[in-house]
């Protein structure tokens, strides 16, 4: 038995699939896209059964890909009953989606979730005269505490086993006529959905690419395409419209009657929940504010972090120095055991203690519901550098590390904007950048050079961020956001949320983190310093820096924090200031706070964005940091 | 008149819309329909998005968006 949990986003869906499957879930990924569905084996109601949560959308005929996972999924397994979960205070938008779910043909199960808010808002609803008026089950669910699951899943096997398909919704007398008229034109061909459900479908196909669309269906006839143009643009004459807007203004229309019939509204309490925004959003507060959660949440992150990763280095230094000891320095093992050490380092000791921390406090941030909030009040600051105001979540997280920077990337809607986002992500100073701005600058200049870097990042960004987009011929699609009510997220999903982002990481980038290591470490052992310094010499030489910091850099791709460590070995000093001068010091650290994103950072690239984004960001990047570091080195000389 | 035209806490009736596809669909897709009574809650400074709300859920829509949005009193 497989059943399937559909409903828009911010429904709840996620919250009843994590009190069900708990943490046995375990991801899978279609092809092509980064969007996840997640499927479990589930024992509820004493049978097992198979659990599958699709990504949430507000619609089946979307035009963007995630939107599109949910019909895509119906096409390519076995499903034998849909679970169509409801926000029950925002009944009427959750109904147009039930509609259209019932267009289908499926065994559906209703539940409709969160009747602790709906009744806050003073609703009543008439579950019962509900169920009759769609003919499918309705029930009540509060999952977020458990209420009503036992019950839902009960009824939806029950529902699966028997094969009980509900009636679709009857739509007006020219879209049924096309209906049948389609209906007759496949002739008996056969696709998983059955044939209203198909033509209803074909009749909101975009016209654009409909011959497309029926090849890759397998139902390829010159006689349906000619069939269906024709129905739709006798549907657009009469109407006015694209047929899919008939069709969805029909379904608003009908969702709106159903909740005229079936809600009654009372008084609504004002609680807590409407007067933050007051707080929140307010043109001055709000930002103080702001400025205030997000250096709370950094400076949490970084105690987080930086107690961890102090210890757990010493521990992995000292493992090295013992089993270097017992192999003996100087051999070809003893390069690959370091370099295979240090990749592991580089994961439990430096990333990790922040990203884990940092997964967990935007994980809280965005179930709460504050991270719509930012991008609203950001809106008109991002418009600057080419981006809307959602494109600012990645620009806070990569100020503690560029890994997870990147990934939040893929909430955004436009390709155009989620190549841009990533681009000037990587440019933002990660955690280990901060520790070389800190050890070479800030210590041997003082803070407010190291202050100045950081602005002077910020103006590079800017300047990067309107260049960039220029030279992109689309423009940014703008903002339009849903600003979900404030909600106190359970402990369970924040925990299983940073969990299964932090698996992305050790999945995907460590394993490149450690052949990277011993790559370099084999390099190393081969004596191949002299041969990386010339390979960087016409970089180095450039910013008037010694050859000899050829290699720190490099191992900087590996980890950003790494290009300080090497340079006191590269150097043969233990003091910085005896080797370099102070305008060598800027321009070298401003060159690592700007070049080559780290490997883990390059790996999530190639995985977001592809290959080919990734070879361009990282050239991109190199460009960027040389003029800057120039910059900076024109300046040291002119003032310092 | 446009919404970005539009006075605070004061019902609109939404007319239509004109923009690109993408724009239309994202709007449709969150119950945003021609018909429909639109109020807006908040503005953000310095040209920001407005916060609108519409059926019971609020929406913050980008100024440029809210531009194209036709509304009448």
């Amino acid at each position: 038995m497989r059943c399937v949990l559909v409903g828009q986003p911010n429904s709840g869906k996620s919250t009843l699939f994590n009190q069900v499957a708990g943490y046995k879930a375990h991801t899978g990924n279609f092809s092509g896209t980064s969007v996840t569905y997640t499927e479990s084996k589930v024992r509820v109601t004493g049978e097992v059964m198979d659990l599958v949560d699709l990504p949430g959308t507000y619609t089946l005929a979307g035009s963007n890909p995630a939107e599109r996972e949910t019909l895509k999924y119906l096409g390519s397994h076995h499903v034998d009953v849909i679970v169509n979960v409801i926000d029950a205070s925002h009944l009427a938008q959750g109904l147009e989606l039930t509609l259209e779910i019932l267009d289908l043909g499926y065994p559906t199960v209703v539940a409709l979730n969160m009747m602790d808010e709906a009744a806050r808002y003073g609703m009543r609803i008439d579950g019962l005269k509900l169920q009759e008026l769609i003919g499918a089950p309705v029930l009540p669910l509060i999952a977020s505490k458990g209420r009503g699951i036992r019950n839902l899943f009960v009824t939806a096997q029950r529902f699966g086993e028997k094969q009980i398909i509900p009636p679709r919704p009857m739509y007006e007398p020219t879209i049924e006529r096309a209906i049948q008229d389609i209906v007759q034109g496949l002739d008996g061909r056969r696709h998983t959905l059955n044939p209203q459900a198909l033509a209803i479908k074909l009749i909101e196909a975009d016209a654009d690419n409909l011959d497309d669309n029926l090849k890759k269906m397998e139902i390829d006839s010159p006689d349906l395409l000619e069939r269906i143009g024709r129905l739709q643009s006798e549907i657009r004459d009469l109407r006015g419209q694209d047929p899919i807007w008939v069709l969805s203004a029909e379904r608003h229309v009908m969702a709106a009657n159903l909740v005229r019939q079936v809600v009654e509204l009372g008084n609504r309490q004002i609680s807590w929940r409407d007067r933050l925004d007051n707080f929140l959003l307010h043109p001055f507060w709000g930002y103080l504010l702001l400025v205030t959660i997000l250096l709370l949440f950094f400076e949490v992150i970084y105690g987080v972090g930086s107690a961890l990763e102090c210890p757990l280095l010493t521990v992995f230094n000292s493992l090295e120095s013992t089993l270097i000891g017992l192999i003996g320095s100087e051999t070809f093992i003893a390069g690959i055991v370091s370099g295979i050490l240090q990749g592991v380092a580089g994961g439990v000791a430096i990333v990790l203690p922040y990203l884990v921390p940092f997964l967990l406090g935007l994980g809280f941030l965005e179930d709460i519901g504050y991270l719509p909030r930012v991008a609203f009040m950001m809106d008109a600051l991002m418009h600057r550098i080419g981006l809307h105001g959602k494109a600012v979540v990645p620009f806070i997280l990569g100020y503690g590390c560029n890994v997870p920077a990147v990934m939040s990337t893929r909430m955004l809607e436009d390709r155009r904007d989620r190549f841009l986002a990533a681009t000037l992500a990587t440019l933002v100073p990660c955690a280990a950048r901060l520790a070389v701005v800190f050890g070479l600058v800030a210590f041997y200049l003082g803070p407010r050079i190291a202050l100045g870097i950081y602005l002077f990042n910020l103006l590079t960004i800017a300047i990067t961020g309107r260049l960039i987009s220029a030279m992109l011929p689309e423009e940014t699609p703008g903002l339009i956001l849903e600003m979900p009510v404030y909600r106190m997220p359970t402990f369970r999903t924040m925990i299983q949320k940073a969990w299964f982002r932090a698996k992305e990481f050790v999945v995907e980038a460590w394993p490149i983190l450690i052949v990277g290591s011993v790559v370099l470490a084999v390099l190393n052992y081969l004596d191949f310093a002299d041969y990386l310094n010339i390979l960087v010499r016409p970089f180095t030489w450039l910013l008037g820096l010694p050859g000899k910091t050829g290699v720190p850099l490099i191992f900087g791709i590996l980890r950003k924090e790494l290009s300080l460590i090497m340079l006191r070995q590269a150097l043969g000093v233990a003091d910085f200031s005896a080797a370099l001068t102070h305008a060598q010091m800027i321009s070298f650290t401003v060159f690592v706070v700007f070049y080559i994103p780290c490997l883990a950072t390059l790996a999530v690239l190639r995985r977001e964005l592809g290959y080919r984004a990734m070879l361009v960001i990282s050239g991109l990047t190199v460009i960027i940091a040389t003029i800057a570091a120039l910059v900076a080195r024109g300046f040291a000389w002119f003032f310092l | 008149m446009l919404l970005v035209e539009a006075e605070d806490d004061k019902e609109y009736k939404v007319i239509g819309f004109k923009g690109g596809k993408g724009i239309l669909h994202k709007l449709l897709q969150l119950g945003f329909v021609p018909g429909d009574q639109v109020k807006v809650l908040r503005r953000a400074p310095l040209g920001g998005p407005v916060l609108v709300e519409v059926n019971g859920r609020m929406i913050a829509i980008g100024r440029g968006v809210a531009e194209k949005i036709h509304v009448e009193e």
